[in-house]
Protein backbone atom coordinates (compact mmCIF):
# COMPACT_ATOMS: atom_id res chain seq x y z
CA UNK A 1 0.00 0.00 0.00
CA UNK A 2 2.87 2.49 0.81
CA UNK A 3 4.27 1.77 -2.53
CA UNK A 4 1.31 2.34 -3.96
CA UNK A 5 1.01 5.65 -2.47
CA UNK A 6 4.60 6.26 -3.48
CA UNK A 7 4.37 5.76 -6.84
CA UNK A 8 0.71 7.72 -7.03
CA UNK A 9 2.76 11.02 -5.53
CA UNK A 10 6.03 10.35 -7.62
CA UNK A 11 3.35 10.28 -10.70
CA UNK A 12 1.55 13.09 -9.51
CA UNK A 13 4.90 15.30 -9.41
CA UNK A 14 5.62 14.34 -12.99
CA UNK A 15 2.55 14.67 -14.31
CA UNK A 16 2.53 18.16 -13.38
CA UNK A 17 5.31 18.92 -15.06
CA UNK A 18 3.72 16.87 -18.64
CA UNK A 19 0.55 18.51 -17.73
CA UNK A 20 2.32 21.82 -18.22
CA UNK A 21 3.65 20.94 -21.59
CA UNK A 22 1.00 19.21 -22.66
CA UNK A 23 -0.82 22.77 -21.95
CA UNK A 24 1.16 25.07 -23.59
CA UNK A 25 0.82 22.47 -26.73
CA UNK A 26 -2.91 23.08 -26.18
CA UNK A 27 -2.89 26.65 -25.99
CA UNK A 28 -0.77 27.11 -29.33
CA UNK A 29 -3.07 24.36 -31.03
CA UNK A 30 -6.08 25.93 -29.99
CA UNK A 31 -4.73 29.44 -30.97
CA UNK A 32 -3.44 28.45 -34.16
CA UNK A 33 -3.79 24.96 -35.20
CA UNK A 34 -0.39 24.22 -34.51
CA UNK A 35 1.37 20.90 -33.27
CA UNK A 36 4.28 22.63 -31.71
CA UNK A 37 7.24 20.24 -32.14
CA UNK A 38 9.28 22.81 -31.18
CA UNK A 39 8.30 23.06 -27.37
CA UNK A 40 10.79 20.35 -26.14
CA UNK A 41 13.58 22.51 -28.25
CA UNK A 42 12.18 25.95 -26.88
CA UNK A 43 11.88 25.04 -23.25
CA UNK A 44 15.74 23.56 -23.76
CA UNK A 45 16.58 26.68 -24.44
CA UNK A 46 14.83 28.65 -21.86
CA UNK A 47 15.74 26.06 -19.39
CA UNK A 48 20.08 26.69 -20.42
CA UNK A 49 19.39 30.31 -20.20
CA UNK A 50 18.22 29.54 -16.92
CA UNK A 51 21.01 27.32 -15.80
CA UNK A 52 23.53 30.30 -17.44
CA UNK A 53 22.13 32.93 -14.25
CA UNK A 54 23.04 30.17 -11.83
CA UNK A 55 26.09 29.17 -13.24
CA UNK A 56 27.43 32.32 -13.06
CA UNK A 57 26.44 32.59 -9.43
CA UNK A 58 22.59 34.03 -9.36
CA UNK A 59 19.94 32.64 -7.38
CA UNK A 60 17.23 30.13 -8.13
CA UNK A 61 14.69 32.94 -8.12
CA UNK A 62 16.08 34.73 -10.47
CA UNK A 63 16.75 31.71 -13.04
CA UNK A 64 13.21 31.20 -12.56
CA UNK A 65 12.37 34.33 -13.55
CA UNK A 66 14.50 34.75 -16.26
CA UNK A 67 13.56 31.46 -17.88
CA UNK A 68 9.74 32.35 -17.33
CA UNK A 69 10.34 35.91 -19.11
CA UNK A 70 12.17 34.22 -21.94
CA UNK A 71 10.03 31.99 -22.38
CA UNK A 72 7.60 34.71 -23.36
CA UNK A 73 9.82 36.62 -25.53
CA UNK A 74 10.92 33.73 -27.14
CA UNK A 75 7.35 32.35 -27.88
CA UNK A 76 6.04 35.85 -29.25
CA UNK A 77 8.91 36.25 -31.23
CA UNK A 78 8.72 32.92 -32.85
CA UNK A 79 4.87 33.79 -33.70
CA UNK A 80 5.71 36.57 -35.29
CA UNK A 81 9.03 35.52 -37.28
CA UNK A 82 8.78 31.99 -38.59
CA UNK A 83 5.26 30.81 -37.76
CA UNK A 84 2.56 33.84 -38.90
CA UNK A 85 3.53 33.05 -42.65
CA UNK A 86 2.74 29.47 -42.40
CA UNK A 87 -0.77 30.24 -40.27
CA UNK A 88 -3.95 29.93 -42.60
CA UNK A 89 -1.75 27.34 -45.12
CA UNK A 90 -1.93 24.02 -45.39
CA UNK A 91 -0.96 22.19 -41.82
CA UNK A 92 2.81 20.41 -43.42
CA UNK A 93 3.91 23.80 -43.41
CA UNK A 94 3.82 24.52 -39.82
CA UNK A 95 5.10 20.72 -39.14
CA UNK A 96 8.02 21.38 -40.97
CA UNK A 97 8.95 24.41 -39.64
CA UNK A 98 8.18 24.08 -36.22
CA UNK A 99 10.56 20.82 -36.74
CA UNK A 100 12.75 22.75 -38.41
CA UNK A 101 12.91 25.32 -35.39
CA UNK A 102 13.57 22.12 -33.18
CA UNK A 103 16.62 21.15 -34.86
CA UNK A 104 17.57 25.11 -35.35
CA UNK A 105 17.17 26.17 -31.20
CA UNK A 106 19.36 22.04 -30.40
CA UNK A 107 22.08 22.95 -32.69
CA UNK A 108 22.38 26.34 -31.39
CA UNK A 109 22.22 24.90 -27.75
CA UNK A 110 25.01 22.84 -28.04
CA UNK A 111 27.14 25.64 -29.75
CA UNK A 112 26.49 28.06 -26.82
CA UNK A 113 26.68 25.54 -24.22
CA UNK A 114 28.48 22.43 -25.50
CA UNK A 115 26.40 19.00 -25.37
CA UNK A 116 27.52 17.71 -22.16
CA UNK A 117 24.57 17.81 -19.58
CA UNK A 118 24.98 19.90 -16.63
CA UNK A 119 23.04 19.35 -13.44
CA UNK A 120 20.54 22.09 -12.33
CA UNK A 121 19.75 23.01 -8.55
CA UNK A 122 16.63 22.57 -7.16
CA UNK A 123 14.72 25.33 -5.21
CA UNK A 124 14.41 22.87 -2.09
CA UNK A 125 15.76 19.37 -1.06
CA UNK A 126 14.55 16.58 -2.69
CA UNK A 127 14.88 14.13 0.66
CA UNK A 128 11.37 12.67 0.67
CA UNK A 129 8.90 13.95 3.77
CA UNK A 130 8.80 11.29 6.46
CA UNK A 131 4.71 10.42 7.66
CA UNK A 132 4.89 8.74 10.84
CA UNK A 133 7.83 6.95 10.34
CA UNK A 134 7.20 6.13 6.56
CA UNK A 135 10.00 7.76 3.99
CA UNK A 136 7.31 9.43 0.96
CA UNK A 137 8.48 9.45 -2.50
CA UNK A 138 7.45 13.40 -2.01
CA UNK A 139 9.87 16.12 -1.22
CA UNK A 140 9.74 20.11 -0.19
CA UNK A 141 11.20 19.98 -3.95
CA UNK A 142 7.64 17.92 -5.16
CA UNK A 143 5.38 19.77 -3.37
CA UNK A 144 7.11 23.52 -5.16
CA UNK A 145 6.77 22.03 -8.53
CA UNK A 146 3.18 20.93 -7.52
CA UNK A 147 2.09 24.32 -6.48
CA UNK A 148 4.06 25.88 -9.20
CA UNK A 149 2.03 24.42 -12.05
CA UNK A 150 -1.31 24.53 -10.02
CA UNK A 151 -0.28 28.14 -9.59
CA UNK A 152 -0.22 28.93 -13.28
CA UNK A 153 -2.92 27.25 -14.07
CA UNK A 154 -5.09 29.23 -11.73
CA UNK A 155 -3.91 32.11 -13.08
CA UNK A 156 -4.30 31.51 -16.63
CA UNK A 157 -7.90 30.35 -16.14
CA UNK A 158 -8.71 33.63 -14.17
CA UNK A 159 -7.10 35.73 -17.40
CA UNK A 160 -8.77 33.30 -19.74
CA UNK A 161 -12.31 33.52 -18.13
CA UNK A 162 -12.36 36.47 -15.98
CA UNK A 163 -10.75 39.12 -17.67
CA UNK A 164 -11.41 41.02 -21.19
CA UNK A 165 -7.80 40.23 -22.43
CA UNK A 166 -8.92 36.43 -21.99
CA UNK A 167 -12.45 36.98 -23.94
CA UNK A 168 -10.31 38.21 -26.69
CA UNK A 169 -8.08 35.47 -26.54
CA UNK A 170 -10.80 32.74 -26.40
CA UNK A 171 -12.82 34.59 -29.44
CA UNK A 172 -9.69 34.66 -31.27
CA UNK A 173 -9.05 31.35 -30.53
CA UNK A 174 -12.63 29.96 -31.63
CA UNK A 175 -13.55 32.07 -34.31
CA UNK A 176 -10.69 34.49 -35.77
CA UNK A 177 -12.47 36.14 -38.37
CA UNK A 178 -15.62 36.97 -36.43
CA UNK A 179 -13.33 38.50 -33.78
CA UNK A 180 -11.53 40.41 -36.31
CA UNK A 181 -15.02 41.64 -36.95
CA UNK A 182 -15.68 42.90 -33.40
CA UNK A 183 -12.49 44.65 -33.80
CA UNK A 184 -10.00 42.53 -32.11
CA UNK A 185 -7.08 42.37 -32.86
CA UNK A 186 -5.98 39.08 -33.75
CA UNK A 187 -3.05 38.69 -34.55
CA UNK A 188 -1.36 40.03 -31.50
CA UNK A 189 -4.00 37.53 -29.50
CA UNK A 190 -2.50 34.81 -31.52
CA UNK A 191 1.27 36.67 -30.73
CA UNK A 192 -0.23 36.79 -26.91
CA UNK A 193 -0.90 33.41 -27.34
CA UNK A 194 2.58 31.21 -28.06
CA UNK A 195 4.15 33.95 -25.57
CA UNK A 196 1.76 32.08 -23.06
CA UNK A 197 2.19 28.62 -23.94
CA UNK A 198 6.02 29.27 -24.18
CA UNK A 199 6.03 30.82 -20.65
CA UNK A 200 3.98 28.01 -19.19
CA UNK A 201 6.45 25.63 -21.61
CA UNK A 202 9.73 27.42 -19.61
CA UNK A 203 8.25 26.70 -16.06
CA UNK A 204 8.52 23.16 -17.18
CA UNK A 205 11.54 23.22 -18.07
CA UNK A 206 13.18 24.78 -14.87
CA UNK A 207 11.08 22.42 -13.07
CA UNK A 208 11.99 19.09 -14.00
CA UNK A 209 15.76 20.26 -14.99
CA UNK A 210 17.24 18.77 -11.61
CA UNK A 211 15.70 14.95 -12.75
CA UNK A 212 17.10 14.98 -16.16
CA UNK A 213 20.08 17.63 -16.60
CA UNK A 214 20.45 20.20 -18.93
CA UNK A 215 21.53 19.23 -22.14
CA UNK A 216 20.69 20.15 -25.93
CA UNK A 217 19.06 16.42 -26.30
CA UNK A 218 17.73 16.63 -22.71
CA UNK A 219 13.80 17.41 -22.97
CA UNK A 220 13.19 15.93 -26.17
CA UNK A 221 11.33 13.31 -24.05
CA UNK A 222 9.16 16.30 -22.19
CA UNK A 223 7.82 16.52 -25.79
CA UNK A 224 6.56 13.29 -26.21
CA UNK A 225 5.20 13.00 -22.88
CA UNK A 226 3.57 16.32 -23.05
CA UNK A 227 2.24 15.81 -26.48
CA UNK A 228 0.80 12.14 -25.51
CA UNK A 229 -0.87 14.09 -22.03
CA UNK A 230 -2.74 15.96 -24.42
CA UNK A 231 -3.89 14.33 -27.18
CA UNK A 232 -5.10 11.85 -24.55
CA UNK A 233 -6.91 15.09 -23.26
CA UNK A 234 -8.25 15.82 -26.72
CA UNK A 235 -5.41 18.13 -27.61
CA UNK A 236 -8.50 21.08 -27.27
CA UNK A 237 -9.03 21.28 -23.74
CA UNK A 238 -6.84 22.73 -21.22
CA UNK A 239 -8.80 21.00 -18.76
CA UNK A 240 -7.70 18.14 -20.95
CA UNK A 241 -4.37 18.80 -21.15
CA UNK A 242 -4.08 18.48 -17.18
CA UNK A 243 -5.99 15.73 -16.70
CA UNK A 244 -3.64 13.88 -19.34
CA UNK A 245 -1.20 15.15 -17.62
CA UNK A 246 -1.67 13.56 -14.51
CA UNK A 247 -2.96 10.24 -16.19
CA UNK A 248 0.03 9.80 -18.15
CA UNK A 249 2.36 10.71 -14.91
CA UNK A 250 0.88 7.97 -12.98
CA UNK A 251 0.36 5.35 -15.16
CA UNK A 252 4.48 6.00 -16.00
CA UNK A 253 5.12 5.59 -12.31
CA UNK A 254 3.30 2.29 -11.89
CA UNK A 255 4.61 1.11 -15.13
CA UNK A 256 8.67 2.18 -13.51
CA UNK A 257 7.05 0.42 -10.40
CA UNK A 258 5.47 -2.63 -10.60
CA UNK A 259 6.97 -3.67 -14.25
CA UNK A 260 9.96 -1.82 -15.15
CA UNK A 261 12.01 1.15 -15.72
CA UNK A 262 12.81 0.38 -18.70
CA UNK A 263 9.56 0.15 -19.80
CA UNK A 264 8.32 3.85 -19.63
CA UNK A 265 8.22 4.94 -23.11
CA UNK A 266 6.00 1.51 -23.67
CA UNK A 267 3.38 2.82 -20.89
CA UNK A 268 3.31 6.00 -22.51
CA UNK A 269 2.13 4.23 -25.70
CA UNK A 270 0.09 1.82 -24.13
CA UNK A 271 -1.99 4.65 -22.45
CA UNK A 272 -2.25 6.42 -25.51
CA UNK A 273 -3.76 4.01 -27.34
CA UNK A 274 -6.08 2.68 -24.40
CA UNK A 275 -7.37 5.95 -24.12
CA UNK A 276 -7.58 6.50 -27.99
CA UNK A 277 -9.54 3.42 -28.42
CA UNK A 278 -12.75 4.36 -25.43
CA UNK A 279 -11.99 7.68 -26.70
CA UNK A 280 -11.20 8.25 -29.85
CA UNK A 281 -11.02 12.30 -29.57
CA UNK A 282 -9.59 11.98 -26.20
CA UNK A 283 -11.02 12.24 -23.06
CA UNK A 284 -12.59 15.99 -22.96
CA UNK A 285 -13.25 16.05 -26.51
CA UNK A 286 -16.68 18.35 -27.26
CA UNK A 287 -19.15 16.74 -28.75
CA UNK A 288 -18.00 16.12 -32.82
CA UNK A 289 -19.98 18.74 -35.20
CA UNK A 290 -19.31 21.86 -32.79
CA UNK A 291 -17.91 24.01 -35.76
CA UNK A 292 -20.81 26.18 -37.79
CA UNK B 1 -21.98 58.01 -46.13
CA UNK B 2 -20.84 55.17 -47.45
CA UNK B 3 -19.46 55.93 -51.12
CA UNK B 4 -18.49 52.51 -53.15
CA UNK B 5 -16.97 53.13 -56.84
CA UNK B 6 -16.04 50.70 -59.22
CA UNK B 7 -15.92 48.01 -57.18
CA UNK B 8 -14.14 44.94 -58.66
CA UNK B 9 -13.71 41.84 -56.43
CA UNK B 10 -12.41 38.28 -58.19
CA UNK B 11 -11.70 34.99 -56.50
CA UNK B 12 -8.71 33.79 -58.49
CA UNK B 13 -10.12 34.02 -62.19
CA UNK B 14 -13.88 33.74 -61.13
CA UNK B 15 -14.92 37.51 -61.11
CA UNK B 16 -17.24 38.09 -58.27
CA UNK B 17 -18.01 42.27 -59.05
CA UNK B 18 -17.15 43.62 -61.57
CA UNK B 19 -17.29 47.34 -61.49
CA UNK B 20 -20.04 47.88 -59.12
CA UNK B 21 -20.71 51.76 -57.72
CA UNK B 22 -23.34 52.78 -55.02
CA UNK B 23 -24.10 55.32 -52.22
CA UNK B 24 -25.49 54.74 -48.90
CA UNK B 25 -27.01 58.17 -47.48
CA UNK B 26 -26.80 58.47 -43.61
CA UNK B 27 -29.24 57.52 -41.54
CA UNK B 28 -31.30 55.55 -44.22
CA UNK B 29 -31.59 51.55 -45.10
CA UNK B 30 -30.71 50.40 -47.80
CA UNK B 31 -31.12 46.82 -49.36
CA UNK B 32 -28.97 45.15 -51.82
CA UNK B 33 -30.93 42.24 -53.56
CA UNK B 34 -30.21 39.91 -55.87
CA UNK B 35 -29.76 36.12 -56.69
CA UNK B 36 -27.76 33.85 -55.15
CA UNK B 37 -23.76 34.09 -56.60
CA UNK B 38 -25.19 37.97 -57.42
CA UNK B 39 -22.28 39.07 -55.19
CA UNK B 40 -24.26 40.63 -52.31
CA UNK B 41 -21.81 38.83 -49.86
CA UNK B 42 -18.54 39.79 -51.66
CA UNK B 43 -20.20 43.68 -51.81
CA UNK B 44 -20.37 43.37 -47.90
CA UNK B 45 -16.91 41.48 -47.10
CA UNK B 46 -15.22 44.24 -49.13
CA UNK B 47 -16.92 47.14 -47.59
CA UNK B 48 -15.92 45.54 -44.33
CA UNK B 49 -12.25 44.73 -44.88
CA UNK B 50 -12.26 41.06 -45.01
CA UNK B 51 -11.60 41.17 -49.13
CA UNK B 52 -9.50 42.82 -50.36
CA UNK B 53 -10.92 44.22 -54.14
CA UNK B 54 -8.73 44.24 -57.07
CA UNK B 55 -10.02 47.82 -58.25
CA UNK B 56 -12.18 50.39 -56.96
CA UNK B 57 -12.74 52.10 -53.61
CA UNK B 58 -14.90 52.24 -50.46
CA UNK B 59 -15.56 55.81 -48.89
CA UNK B 60 -16.52 56.08 -45.62
CA UNK B 61 -17.16 59.56 -44.74
CA UNK B 62 -15.04 60.53 -47.70
CA UNK B 63 -12.07 58.35 -45.57
CA UNK B 64 -11.10 55.49 -48.14
CA UNK B 65 -11.57 52.03 -46.23
CA UNK B 66 -9.76 49.93 -49.34
CA UNK B 67 -6.91 49.27 -47.73
CA UNK B 68 -7.72 49.14 -44.05
CA UNK B 69 -7.46 46.80 -41.54
CA UNK B 70 -10.72 45.01 -40.39
CA UNK B 71 -9.98 45.84 -37.24
CA UNK B 72 -9.50 49.65 -37.72
CA UNK B 73 -12.96 49.75 -39.71
CA UNK B 74 -14.60 48.64 -36.80
CA UNK B 75 -12.78 51.08 -35.02
CA UNK B 76 -14.62 53.76 -37.56
CA UNK B 77 -17.85 52.56 -36.59
CA UNK B 78 -19.00 49.96 -39.00
CA UNK B 79 -20.32 46.74 -38.14
CA UNK B 80 -20.60 43.63 -40.45
CA UNK B 81 -23.24 41.04 -39.27
CA UNK B 82 -22.40 38.24 -41.16
CA UNK B 83 -24.27 35.72 -42.73
CA UNK B 84 -26.09 33.77 -40.42
CA UNK B 85 -25.05 35.78 -37.69
CA UNK B 86 -21.69 34.61 -36.95
CA UNK B 87 -22.09 33.99 -33.11
CA UNK B 88 -19.14 32.01 -31.57
CA UNK B 89 -21.45 28.99 -30.10
CA UNK B 90 -18.73 28.39 -27.65
CA UNK B 91 -18.83 31.70 -25.63
CA UNK B 92 -21.95 32.40 -23.34
CA UNK B 93 -24.21 35.20 -24.36
CA UNK B 94 -23.03 37.75 -22.45
CA UNK B 95 -19.89 36.93 -23.71
CA UNK B 96 -20.63 37.28 -27.14
CA UNK B 97 -22.23 40.36 -26.46
CA UNK B 98 -19.50 41.95 -24.47
CA UNK B 99 -17.12 41.11 -27.21
CA UNK B 100 -19.33 43.31 -30.07
CA UNK B 101 -18.62 46.52 -27.91
CA UNK B 102 -15.00 45.70 -25.87
CA UNK B 103 -12.87 47.98 -28.56
CA UNK B 104 -14.54 50.95 -27.06
CA UNK B 105 -12.59 50.86 -24.11
CA UNK B 106 -15.34 52.93 -21.90
CA UNK B 107 -16.28 49.68 -19.93
CA UNK B 108 -19.30 51.37 -18.05
CA UNK B 109 -21.13 52.37 -20.83
CA UNK B 110 -20.22 49.04 -22.01
CA UNK B 111 -22.17 47.44 -19.35
CA UNK B 112 -25.03 50.27 -19.96
CA UNK B 113 -25.09 49.26 -24.15
CA UNK B 114 -25.23 45.06 -23.13
CA UNK B 115 -28.01 45.93 -20.54
CA UNK B 116 -30.06 47.94 -23.09
CA UNK B 117 -29.72 44.86 -25.67
CA UNK B 118 -31.25 42.64 -22.56
CA UNK B 119 -34.17 45.00 -22.95
CA UNK B 120 -34.49 45.01 -26.76
CA UNK B 121 -34.18 41.17 -26.92
CA UNK B 122 -35.44 39.73 -23.80
CA UNK B 123 -35.06 36.15 -24.65
CA UNK B 124 -30.93 36.85 -24.46
CA UNK B 125 -31.23 38.40 -21.05
CA UNK B 126 -33.00 34.66 -19.56
CA UNK B 127 -29.88 32.79 -21.60
CA UNK B 128 -27.51 34.88 -20.56
CA UNK B 129 -24.98 32.51 -19.19
CA UNK B 130 -25.45 29.35 -21.55
CA UNK B 131 -23.29 29.13 -24.36
CA UNK B 132 -24.43 30.22 -27.71
CA UNK B 133 -24.31 26.88 -29.19
CA UNK B 134 -28.02 26.34 -27.23
CA UNK B 135 -29.96 29.29 -29.17
CA UNK B 136 -32.34 28.94 -32.14
CA UNK B 137 -31.40 30.22 -35.27
CA UNK B 138 -33.29 33.26 -34.72
CA UNK B 139 -32.24 33.86 -31.42
CA UNK B 140 -28.25 33.62 -32.58
CA UNK B 141 -29.22 35.90 -35.35
CA UNK B 142 -31.08 38.52 -32.48
CA UNK B 143 -27.67 37.76 -30.69
CA UNK B 144 -25.41 38.87 -33.98
CA UNK B 145 -27.16 42.17 -34.36
CA UNK B 146 -27.26 42.66 -30.76
CA UNK B 147 -23.93 42.34 -30.49
CA UNK B 148 -23.02 44.41 -32.97
CA UNK B 149 -25.28 47.14 -31.45
CA UNK B 150 -23.29 46.60 -28.49
CA UNK B 151 -20.61 48.53 -30.20
CA UNK B 152 -22.91 51.27 -31.02
CA UNK B 153 -22.21 51.22 -34.75
CA UNK B 154 -22.77 54.28 -37.09
CA UNK B 155 -23.09 52.17 -40.05
CA UNK B 156 -25.06 48.59 -39.77
CA UNK B 157 -23.97 45.78 -42.26
CA UNK B 158 -26.46 43.18 -42.20
CA UNK B 159 -26.05 40.10 -44.59
CA UNK B 160 -29.14 37.83 -45.12
CA UNK B 161 -30.69 37.91 -41.76
CA UNK B 162 -33.67 36.00 -42.73
CA UNK B 163 -31.90 33.21 -43.92
CA UNK B 164 -33.52 29.78 -42.69
CA UNK B 165 -36.17 32.23 -40.02
CA UNK B 166 -39.81 31.92 -39.53
CA UNK B 167 -41.85 34.59 -41.19
CA UNK B 168 -43.07 36.07 -38.50
CA UNK B 169 -39.39 35.92 -36.67
CA UNK B 170 -38.20 37.88 -39.91
CA UNK B 171 -40.45 40.54 -40.37
CA UNK B 172 -40.11 40.95 -36.37
CA UNK B 173 -35.99 41.21 -37.20
CA UNK B 174 -36.83 43.64 -39.96
CA UNK B 175 -38.74 45.69 -37.82
CA UNK B 176 -35.94 46.11 -35.48
CA UNK B 177 -33.35 47.50 -38.27
CA UNK B 178 -36.20 49.80 -38.61
CA UNK B 179 -36.11 51.47 -35.35
CA UNK B 180 -32.55 51.51 -35.64
CA UNK B 181 -32.54 53.88 -38.47
CA UNK B 182 -35.29 56.19 -37.50
CA UNK B 183 -34.92 55.74 -33.58
CA UNK B 184 -31.35 55.87 -33.15
CA UNK B 185 -30.41 57.06 -36.51
CA UNK B 186 -28.28 54.13 -37.66
CA UNK B 187 -27.27 53.81 -41.25
CA UNK B 188 -28.65 49.92 -42.29
CA UNK B 189 -26.98 48.48 -45.28
CA UNK B 190 -29.36 45.16 -45.76
CA UNK B 191 -28.11 42.52 -48.20
CA UNK B 192 -31.02 39.96 -49.02
CA UNK B 193 -32.14 37.50 -50.96
CA UNK B 194 -35.72 37.54 -49.80
CA UNK B 195 -36.40 40.70 -51.46
CA UNK B 196 -40.17 41.20 -50.51
CA UNK B 197 -39.50 41.89 -46.67
CA UNK B 198 -36.11 43.89 -47.36
CA UNK B 199 -38.34 46.24 -49.61
CA UNK B 200 -40.70 46.53 -46.92
CA UNK B 201 -38.42 48.89 -44.68
CA UNK B 202 -35.87 49.89 -47.15
CA UNK B 203 -35.38 53.59 -48.51
CA UNK B 204 -33.56 52.42 -51.05
CA UNK B 205 -32.66 49.48 -52.82
CA UNK B 206 -29.74 48.23 -55.19
CA UNK B 207 -30.34 45.21 -57.53
CA UNK B 208 -26.84 43.26 -57.86
CA UNK B 209 -26.86 40.53 -61.29
CA UNK B 210 -23.28 38.59 -62.11
CA UNK B 211 -21.90 41.05 -60.13
CA UNK B 212 -23.21 44.15 -61.39
CA UNK B 213 -25.48 46.79 -60.43
CA UNK B 214 -28.75 46.68 -62.68
CA UNK B 215 -31.06 49.08 -60.85
CA UNK B 216 -30.95 51.30 -57.51
CA UNK B 217 -33.78 53.30 -57.34
CA UNK B 218 -36.54 54.32 -54.65
CA UNK B 219 -37.57 51.14 -52.41
CA UNK B 220 -41.33 51.89 -53.52
CA UNK B 221 -40.03 52.31 -57.63
CA UNK B 222 -38.13 48.80 -57.16
CA UNK B 223 -41.40 47.25 -55.63
CA UNK B 224 -43.52 48.60 -58.45
CA UNK B 225 -41.32 47.51 -61.49
CA UNK B 226 -42.71 44.45 -62.49
CA UNK B 227 -39.84 43.71 -64.98
CA UNK B 228 -37.52 44.23 -62.49
CA UNK B 229 -39.47 41.76 -59.88
CA UNK B 230 -40.00 39.21 -62.35
CA UNK B 231 -36.29 39.10 -63.72
CA UNK B 232 -34.08 39.02 -60.66
CA UNK B 233 -36.22 39.74 -57.04
CA UNK B 234 -37.98 36.51 -57.48
CA UNK B 235 -42.02 37.55 -56.69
Amino acid sequence: MVRFINLTLAGITSGVVFAAVALALVLIWRATRVVNFAQGAMLMFTTFLAWSVIDAGGSYWLALGVALASGLVLGAVIERVVVRPVENKPPLNAVIVTLGLYVLLQAAAGMIWGDTPHSYPPAFTIKGLSVAGTRLLLSPFDLFVIGAVAAVMVLLTLLFVRTDLGLRLRASAFAPEIARLQGVRVGRMLTLGWALAALVGSLAGVLIAPSVFVGPAQFDAMLVFGFTAAVIGGLDSPAGAVTGGLVLGCALSYVSGYVSSDLVTFGALAALITVLMVRPNGLFAASTGRRV
Amino acid sequence: MLEVTDLTVQYGAVRALGGVGLSVDEGSVTAVLGANGAGKTTLLRTISGLLRPRAGRVELDGRDLTRMPVEDIVRLGVAHVPQSGGVITELTVEDNLRLGGLWRRDRAALARRVAEMYELFPPLAERRARTAATLSGGERQMLALARALTGAPRLLLVDEPSLGLAPRVVAQLMAVLRRLCDEDGRTVLLVEQNARSALSVADRAVVLDLGAVVAAEDAAAIAADDRLRHAYLGF
